[in-house]
């Protein structure tokens, strides 16, 4: 039975575990990246790449405005293929009230340093051609961006991979003991440090963790360059409630680099069926119709689905197992888990004590969940 | 929105699709066939007036099958209801019973200069002309592989091209071993004795590939090899097909059990789906004699008529046997993996050369980390070229089946397809207007 | 000769055999690249069916048709060789 040794293992080679290896190992750890599959081969792949600040509450604006700045600071790093693209995000304000609230949020984001500018109807026109008339006005977020994940995930590795750490994919974890990892074909693992960044599947590996799998639907046109130019996504959440509905369809609009068009969006606690639901893609391309016509007649190639791994209160889960202080938790991303991979890694090794806490850990934490969690 | 609705559908109006749908409709069902061609015969018997497509079509006709043409099936939009696109919208079609005749299309593997206008495929050359393109007095050498080779070869000649050769990959030792298996097939005798004497003047050359293909803005010259020698000929178009490829994009997409490639069946050609058949190329190619039929079985399975479908397992085990001795003498060999450089495109669509992603480790990953088969060909053509060169499993399709505009698929896949696009109303009532995250 | 009927290709007026493809009624006028790839490599028709994508263009104003699936009607415009389509 073969037993090998490394400073920290991490398991998952998604997104999030790939930043943890990128940062863990620029501090001189030498870590083992295990996963079951592919490099980002789950929701790192099956996610839209849209890297931008959320301030739905303080603790998320907190660790979003820190990843985004790490991606801005990241990119002239990464290769092409991770099609990094400062394309801005444009939240759309369908009616008055909504640019209202708009003009609330860019008074609040001026005042914590984040670039956001207001348009009015006119404006909004101007800058996106292909909106439907009548807009009430958006807000342009022209620091957020665009990264293909599935390409940035494996750069990340080979940066690890270089300063020593190695990546062992097609092998499934099985058990996590304390400072051990256990594989299905026998092979384990020892090391003082275990993250686990295994997005929707953490409750398998962990059991008690209150992650939901959140599917969602996408859609990607043929080519159509210049048919839009920044990211664009309803604002309605502003005057509606952030919450946990069974079914929901916004509309998010996502040019490529190579002129395709991402057509999203849903959420849906619906199981682990992976199937594309005709009747929730159809909604998904009806409502991105009425918000840009010109859509009608544009080609669509390919449609999916993935899991985001949801938490209650929508914030991820970053730190110690309350039962084994050495395993690390980095999971429930639900949707940023690229925005929020870089910020999560910086908590990851603060926690092991490489650096300062970038921002306060503490709403993070996985025992703000006590009563879920029995180690 | 237009909506049909038959006891008995059937995807494809080759000799399957039609052999199917004249015997269910022999038995009394309402058949309608769906077909993304002008006109049916699938591609081996486009534009053929000969005797047996002639009849089959007849059978058709007399039976009272209806047909839709240029219809695309792209999806399901509830069970039983098939989704189709067609050039003025959208169809839904409800069926009790299906039959999948998707057929197969070419083989195409990369080599040096394969991406150059004018290397056609060759069947998908033969399909053109029949489309109108005129070859008179072009000089067109057919390379690659299978029986179908020597077949476009005279047709071409028949329109009018020269072909200076036909160069066939397999061996003439594995060529041989065909010839006495030919015996036990009569009719299969007769048509290559035709062939033959069709193809007199040109040489059939066992043992060679095409090993690069050049040209400025269009091929003009093509090198054959046999590893020892190269031959250099002129051209003006290439037609290169290694064999065919089973479609199962469709029986993928309805959930039915595919297993390296073909769409399973059990005897009755009944697919893993309850109520859903297959025949034809889609179930491993086999040729024109095995289609007609798989697809009697299936049309008479699907008509519930399943003793007399019984009484042809007999002849499909015989066609299968035939076909199976076919591609032993017409197996690929293994120099034509090593034909590719690092330079030669492999994804056409997306433009992944061999050198990026031959290192991946799986179609997967080909994917996520090169864009191999992320074009709008959604890996037709590079997805079986990379099963042959680097033995990957190739096989996730998601829908739509065929890119599909995206009203069409709003209103033909929505719960509110009756009404010409979904109710804004009930739309927004339905949704929360979550961000995304 | 069969009815014949007439459409632009690349802003000149073609007259062809009713039943034509589009694909090739192009390749009849000598023009052999129908479009540039990703790379902007020039790509004409491969498969002559409809599953390689290899002839799409434009045909009134829609982009990515393909050439080889769309029979010739009456005031048909055809475009040719846009980059990157």
């Amino acid at each position: 039975m073969s037993e090998s040794t490394a400073d920290a293992v991490i398991i998952g080679a998604g997104i999030v575990g790939a930043a943890c290896a990128l940062v863990l190992s620029s501090h001189g750890v030498r870590c083992a990246v295990i996963d079951a599959g592919i490099v980002g081969g789950g929701a790192t792949s099956a996610g839209m790449g849209h890297v931008c600040v959320i301030d739905d509450s303080e603790p998320q604006f907190a660790l979003s405005s820190l990843s985004v700045g790490l991606w801005r600071e990241l990119r002239d790093r990464l290769p092409r293929g991770a099609e990094f693209d400062g394309c801005g995000t444009l939240w759309i304000a369908a009616n008055a009230a909504e640019l209202d609230a708009a003009g609330r949020k860019a008074e609040r984001l001026a005042a914590r340093g984040i670039r956001a500018e207001l348009l009015d109807g006119a404006s909004l026109a101007q800058a996106e051609p292909r909106l439907r008339p009548g807009l009430a006005g958006g807000l342009l977020m022209p620091d957020d961006s665009v990264v293909y994940a599935p390409v940035a995930a494996r750069w990340m590795l080979d940066q690890a991979e270089a300063a020593g750490s190695r990546v062992r994919l097609g092998g499934s974890v099985v058990s996590i003991g304390p400072s051990r990892v256990g594989l299905e074909n026998g092979e384990s693992i020892s090391a003082p440090w275990i993250i686990s960044a295994t997005g929707v599947w953490a409750p398998q590996l962990t059991p008690g963790l209150p992650v939901r799998p959140r599917k969602g639907h996408l859609a990607i046109s043929d080519r159509y360059p210049g048919l839009c130019r920044r990211q664009l996504v309803e604002l309605a959440y502003i005057t509606h409630a952030h919450g946990h509905s069974d079914e929901s369809v916004s509309f998010n609009l996502q040019p490529r680099p190579t002129g395709q068009l991402l057509i999203g969006s849903s959420r849906q606690y619906a199981g682990h069926d992976p199937a594309v639901e005709p009747r929730v893609l159809a909604l998904v391309l009806a409502r991105a119709i009425d918000f840009v016509p010109a859509l009608a007649g544009v080609h669509i190639t390919r449609a999916w689905t993935g899991f985001r791994a949801a938490t209650p209160d929508s914030l991820p889960i970053i730190g110690p197992h309350p039962a084994q202080p050495r395993l690390l938790l980095a999971t429930g991303h639900e949707g940023l888990g690229l925005t929020n991979s870089l910020g999560t890694a910086r908590l990851v090794a603060s926690h092991m004590g490489l650096e300062p806490a970038p921002i306060d850990p503490t709403p993070f934490l996985a025992s703000r969940f006590r009563s879920a969690i029995h180690g | 929105m237009e909506h049909r609705h038959a006891k008995v559908v059937v995807i494809g109006a080759g000799p399957a699709g039609l052999a199917a749908a004249a015997r269910a409709g022999e038995h009394g069902c309402s058949v309608l066939v769906i077909d993304d061609n002008p006109d049916s015969g699938g591609q081996i018997w486009r534009g053929d007036h000969g005797l047996r497509a002639r009849t089959w079509r007849a059978r058709c006709a007399a039976a009272g099958v209806a047909f839709v043409h240029e219809t695309a099936v792209i999806g399901e939009s509830a069970p039983g209801t098939l989704v189709a696109g067609r050039p003025r919208g959208p169809m839904r079609v409800r069926f009790e019973r299906l039959v999948l005749a998707t057929g197969a299309r070419e083989l195409f593997l990369p080599f040096p200069g394969w991406t150059l206008p004018g290397v056609f495929g060759a069947g998908g050359l033969q399909a053109l002309v029949k489309s109108g393109f005129d070859v008179r007095g072009m000089v067109i050498p057919v390379v690659g592989s299978g029986p179908l080779l020597p077949v476009i070869a005279a047709y071409l000649r028949g329109r009018g091209a020269r072909v200076p050769i036909v160069a066939e990959q397999a061996s003439a030792a594995s060529m041989r071993g065909l010839a006495t298996g030919l015996l036990g097939a009569p009719a299969k005798l007769i048509q290559a004795i035709r062939l033959r004497a069709a193809l007199w003047r040109t040489p059939y050359r066992t043992g060679y590939w095409p090993v690069q293909a050049t040209g400025e803005d269009r091929v003009r010259e093509v090198k054959v090899s046999n590893g020892q020698r190269t031959l250099t000929i002129a051209c003006d178009a290439l037609a290169c097909g290694f064999g065919l490829v089973p479609n199962i994009h469709v029986a993928s997409t309805l959930g039915c059990h595919i297993t390296e490639g073909r769409v399973d069946v059990s005897d009755l050609m009944r697919t893993s789906r309850e109520g859903v058949f297959a025949a034809g190329e889609a179930l491993g190619v086999g040729g024109v004699e095995c289609a007609l039929v798989e697809g009697e079985i299936a049309g008479l399975a699907a008509a519930g008529a399943e003793d007399e479908a019984a009484d042809l397992r007999g002849r499909r085990a015989r066609a299968r046997a035939f076909a199976g001795a076919l591609s032993d003498a017409f197996r690929l060999r293994e120099e034509l993996r090593r034909v590719v450089d690092d330079a030669t495109v492999v994804c056409r669509c997306e433009d992944v050369r061999w050198g990026r992603v031959r290192a991946r480790s799986c179609w997967r990953d080909a994917k996520l980390q090169t864009r191999c088969g992320m074009g709008p060909c959604q890996g037709r053509v590079c997805g079986p070229a990379m099963a042959f060169l680097r033995g990957w499993r190739v096989g996730d399709s998601r829908p739509p089946v065929y890119p599909a505009g995206a009203k069409d698929l709003a209103v033909a896949l929505g719960s509110a397809g009756a009404s010409a696009a979904p109710d804004e109303r009930g739309l927004r009532e339905r949704t929360n207007m979550e961000p995304e995250r | 000769m069969a009815e014949s009927v007439r459409l632009i290709i690349d802003g000149e007026h073609a007259d062809v055999p009713r039943g034509t493809s589009v694909a090739a009624a192009i390749l009849n006028r000598g023009t052999w690249g129908f479009r540039r790839s990703v790379e902007a490599e020039v790509r004409g028709p491969l498969c002559g069916m409809g599953t390689c994508q290899e002839c799409r263009l434009e045909i009134n104003g829609e982009p990515h048709q393909r050439a080889c699936m769309a029979m010739c009607v009456d005031g048909m415009v055809v475009r040719t060789g846009r980059a990157s389509d």
